[in-house]
């Protein structure tokens, strides 16, 4: 044990305040309905404990806002004197879950029942920097230190009952928090007797927070007994009685309401603007400008909307058009100079190989730019006061909002913090990271509280873009139907991808004209795949378009930033080849990866037939080619396949689907997923994400685009920029959770990343069922009906 | 300004705005509300959905000064302390991801409800078509749905997985 550092202030008070928590525990004794109520209290949060799903912690001190020592068990765990205990952990929950699986994690290290804890998340000053949300790794890396400081809390309780009872630790047993003596039972002692409302002292080790390290060791898979059980999310009940404060929420006095006001034409110059255009305006306070941004702050919600529509402004549209129209840009892509190009790697002799191929496939591949259009627009809160600044934000890398904030506006970082609150929406790099920035600077300019809310128009069309992609496929089958050459082209509209919270990517940076020295290279991706094809050429570019700052079609990761792109094209042509073949599309696949012996640490080759046959098994999958011969109804039905995998996590996903021949509607019906993450923490809580995850991808699949003119984005609402709907939901969604290939030596995995690895075959599996249903093969992104239809009158269908 | 009477979850309310003011505003800004809120302020999302005199209405296109009758907001379902069992089907389905659109979802789903107790698949995908979700929790509002439709008929998960408590 070690001198006490920097714990939060946060839990410096909570330690100081005992009186004030033993109120939650009588509150749960004297209630009737424990999980519920439980929920309840953590939301009413009268002591600022358990913040993370309660209002804002208005009434912490005013700053500075340090970091909480990463080093410092203290700073993730505390025992309560009621024998409770809360979590404290740098990660943000976008709404899979990720927070309910942390505390069965660690409930699980700790010996301490799930009821009996809370966890707080992702703010600044209060939870240890895991660096928030991103990449679908929550589970599969940060839960890892998560559990170690949690083992390490249960450690060193277990040594100083020891102490207590003069008995041997290994002769020592606990369960919900009570430590007790084997030979005598009766001897028992509570954590909160050993060390409630107390520091622990205790000082972990590890160069950086994923490494972070007490000296005790994790339980093995077989000894967790939370883990792999579905407790129920603690924050659903708050947000179905409309109880939870959400970032939008939060009201503070003398807080006041800004909008932006966007350019006219992307790239435009600010030449000037009519303030007395809005003079007049009840509750008008200012205009805030600075190089091309603007924006417009009111005492008023309704009235900042009113001011930033009437303000008289004049811009300047850019010399040169910023973008080729949506219609143009995949032959403007085809048509451009590479920003960046890799090598093309080579295996075998593709040029050869081809050259001899019985069959020589081609085909080329489309896909737009798809926005978040988060269901919320951007939003924001900032708090000036007493010289500091305090963001509250749903922005889910809130530790980065925060460094790159105090950058911008040339504060010290411990001035200011972020304090993160339920948001919509985050799967990645959203507006939500450019609200944050817009509400300190103009906070720090008027000195009153401002809430940036952008508008829908604003969203769909501003927020960051997954990048377009174009692809050429090129494929050899030999005369026995075997391919033995594949060539894979793919381009990304990518030249310029923005990253996360530093200043240059915000677009209120962009506009008042910052620029990165050298542009974010960007990136094109390969597939993710383990056919064995001797003969290979992959080649990957980046091209920009025309305006890489201050554009609405800034690229940016969007839920797996180039999954559904690239399996998309990559299983799409896979797919034409089990059809030239004239193979089944399952046997296809299984004969490529069977053909291989390559396995890695992970057995993913392994792993990956066995999800693609646990998907056609619970499908009842009939073997044979497609497409199955064109019958004469209305309604044609067929289904396709695709698998990929992401990390360490293989998905293989079935779409059924019924086309009208008469409209061009596509319904898929049914979906099937196999999914192998490893470790399951939460299976019902997994369940749903992957549900909502392949929905997702459906969703951009048969809805999504981003279209533009020469000087702007036109797909700026609902109507517009559709998306998927009650009406094309799935009448069955089948979701089988694998751990490990069904090879019975193999041991049981570790836990991996989910989310995101079942965004990546949706696309395909649609493209593929399509064109089992109708002999119609779908190469362009999204499959609108009048697309579809287009395109089924073109083949006579 | 003028002044306005509002009718909110039983409670009379007085506010001083703007008579064109849309009512999400004076929901959330004046009175606090958290239920209702702002999506697309179009009425093309349903997020702001409230129930006016039994109607699903959406409150970011509806001006204050029409805003004449009974007001039900997401706060305003559970009676007595005792959620809606919609609310409850969607806590037992869990339903929710970020949560962001719910309100839409179960508001709209409460006026489907009242208005046919026991709707088909169908009128169950057509009723709540307006209501859209981004994290696509479609498949599980609907089941939510489905549950209390049924009622006492079938209290078991309406997808086949084993109860999750």
């Amino acid at each position: 044990m070690t001198t006490f550092t920097k714990v939060p202030k946060t839990i410096e008070d909570i330690l100081a305040s005992q009186s004030a928590i033993t109120s939650r525990r009588d509150f749960l004794k004297t209630s009737g309905a424990l999980v519920v109520s439980f929920s309840a209290a953590s939301v009413a949060s009268p002591n600022g404990l358990a913040a993370a799903e309660g209002d804002a912690p208005r009434g912490a001190p005013a700053g500075p806002y340090p970091d909480p020592d990463i080093r410092q068990l203290d700073s993730w765990v505390v025992i309560h004197g009621d024998n409770t205990a809360t979590f404290y952990v740098g990660k943000t929950d976008c709404g899979q879950g990720t927070g309910t699986a942390f505390r069965q994690m660690m409930c699980d290290e700790l010996d301490i029942a799930f009821d009996d804890t809370t966890l707080v998340m992702g703010t600044t000053d209060t939870t240890p920097d895991q660096g928030g949300s991103g990449g679908s790794d929550a589970i599969q890396r940060d839960g890892w230190p998560m559990r170690r400081v949690a083992a390490e809390a249960r450690r060193v309780l277990l040594e100083m009952a020891s102490e207590q009872f003069g008995v041997p630790v290994d002769q020592l047993d606990v369960a919900n928090a009570v430590i007790s003596v084997t030979s005598d039972p009766s001897r028992t002692v509570t954590y909160a007797e050993l060390i409630g409302d107390e520091r622990f002292n205790v000082t972990l080790t590890g160069n950086n927070v994923n490494a972070i390290s007490g000296v005790a060791e994790v339980k093995p898979v077989q000894d967790l007994r939370i883990v792999g059980q579905s407790p129920q999310r603690y924050d659903i009940p708050p947000k179905v009685d409309g109880s939870l404060e959400w970032a939008v929420d939060v009201r503070l006095p003398g807080m006041v309401h800004a909008r932006n006001i966007k350019p006219e034409v992307a790239g435009a110059t600010l030449r000037g603007f009519d303030e007395s255009s809005v003079w007049d305006l009840p509750g008008f306070i200012r205009v805030v400008s600075r190089g091309n941004y603007l924006a417009v702050v009111c005492e008023r919600e309704e009235q900042a909307i009113d001011a930033s529509r009437r303000l008289q402004v004049d811009w300047e549209a850019p010399a040169t058009a910023p973008f080729p129209t949506s219609e143009e840009l995949y032959d403007y892509m085809r048509g451009a100079t590479p920003t960046s190009n890799d090598n093309p790697r080579v295996v075998g002799d593709p040029d050869a190989a081809l050259a001899d191929a019985a069959q020589v496939l081609e085909a080329e591949y489309d896909f737009p730019f798809q926005g978040h259009t988060a269901f919320g627009p951007a939003h924001a809160l900032a708090d000036p006061s007493d010289g500091q600044m305090t963001i509250y934000s749903n922005d889910m890398k809130s530790y980065g909002m925060r460094n790159g904030i105090a950058e911008f506006l040339d504060m010290d970082r411990e001035q200011v913090r972020v304090v993160w609150m339920e948001g919509p929406q985050a799967y990645g790099r959203t507006a939500a990271d450019d609200a944050g920035f817009e509400a300190a600077f103009l906070a720090k300019e008027i000195g009153r509280p401002v809430r940036m809310q952008w508008m829908r128009d604003e969203e769909t069309a501003w927020d960051t873009k997954g990048p377009a992609f174009t692809f050429s496929l090129r494929g050899g089958l030999n005369a026995q139907g075997e391919l033995i050459a594949l060539e894979y082209d793919a381009q990304a509209a990518d030249h310029n991808h923005v990253g996360y919270n530093e200043v240059e990517t915000v677009l209120i940076s962009q506009l008042m004209g910052t620029r990165l020295p050298t542009p974010n290279r960007g990136r094109a991706a390969t597939p993710s795949e383990f056919y064995a094809i001797p003969n290979r050429r992959t080649t990957t570019q980046v091209v920009g378009l025309p305006s890489i700052w201050e554009t609405p079609l800034r690229t940016g990761n969007l839920r797996d930033p180039n999954g559904p792109q690239v399996t998309f094209a990559s299983e799409s042509f896979i797919d034409e080849l089990a059809a030239a073949a004239n193979a089944d599309p399952v046997d296809f696949r299984l004969n490529l990866i069977n053909g291989s012996t390559n396995e890695d640490n992970g057995f993913k080759r392994a792993r990956s037939i066995a999800v693609i046959r646990e998907a056609a098994d619970a499908y009842g999958w009939d073997t044979r080619p497609s497409p199955k011969p064109l019958g004469s109804e209305t309604i044609l039905t067929g289904r396709g396949i695709a698998y990929s995998y992401r990390s360490e996590t293989v998905v293989a996903e079935i779409a059924e689907v019924e086309v009208n021949r008469e409209t061009g509607h596509v319904w898929v019906k049914r979906i099937v997923c196999a999914h192998d993450c490893g470790l399951v923490i939460n299976p019902e809580g997994l369940r749903r994400t992957i549900e909502c995850g392949m929905l997702h991808s459906l969703s951009r699949a048969l809805h999504e685009e981003v279209q533009f003119d020469t000087e702007k984005v036109t797909s700026v609402d609902w109507i517009s920029h559709p998306s998927l709907r009650h009406t094309d939901t799935p009448e069955q969604i089948d979701v089988l959770m694998i751990n490990g290939d069904p090879n019975p030596d193999r041991p049981d995995l570790p836990h991996y990343g989910a989310g995101e690895a079942v965004c990546k075959p949706m696309v395909a599996a649609v493209a593929n069922a399509i064109f089992d249903a109708t002999s119609v093969r779908l190469r362009r992104v999204p499959f609108r009906d009048e697309r579809v239809l287009a395109a089924l009158r073109a083949a006579g269908v | 300004m003028s002044l306005v009477n509002l009718r909110v979850n039983g409670t009379e309310h007085t506010v001083d705005v703007d008579p064109s003011t849309r009512l999400l505003y004076v929901l959330r800004n004046d009175l606090g509300l958290r239920g209702p809120r702002f999506g697309c302020g179009l009425g093309q999302c349903g997020a702001c959905t409230v129930i006016i005199d039994g109607v699903a209405t959406r409150s970011c296109v509806t001006p204050t000064s029409r805003a004449t009758g009974e007001i039900t907001t997401l706060e305003g379902l559970a009676q007595n302390g005792t959620l809606d069992p919609l609310q409850q089907a969607w806590i037992d389905e869990q339903v929710p991801q970020c949560g962001f659109c719910q309100n839409g979802q179960i508001m709209t789903a409460k006026a489907l409800l009242d208005s046919n107790p026991n709707p088909t698949d169908a009128e169950i995908r057509e009723g709540m078509a307006g209501a859209l979700c981004r994290c696509m929790t479609y498949y599980r509002v609907q089941a939510a749905i489905k549950r209390v439709a049924a009622g006492a008929q079938d209290d078991g998960p309406a997808s086949g997985e084993e109860a999750i408590r």
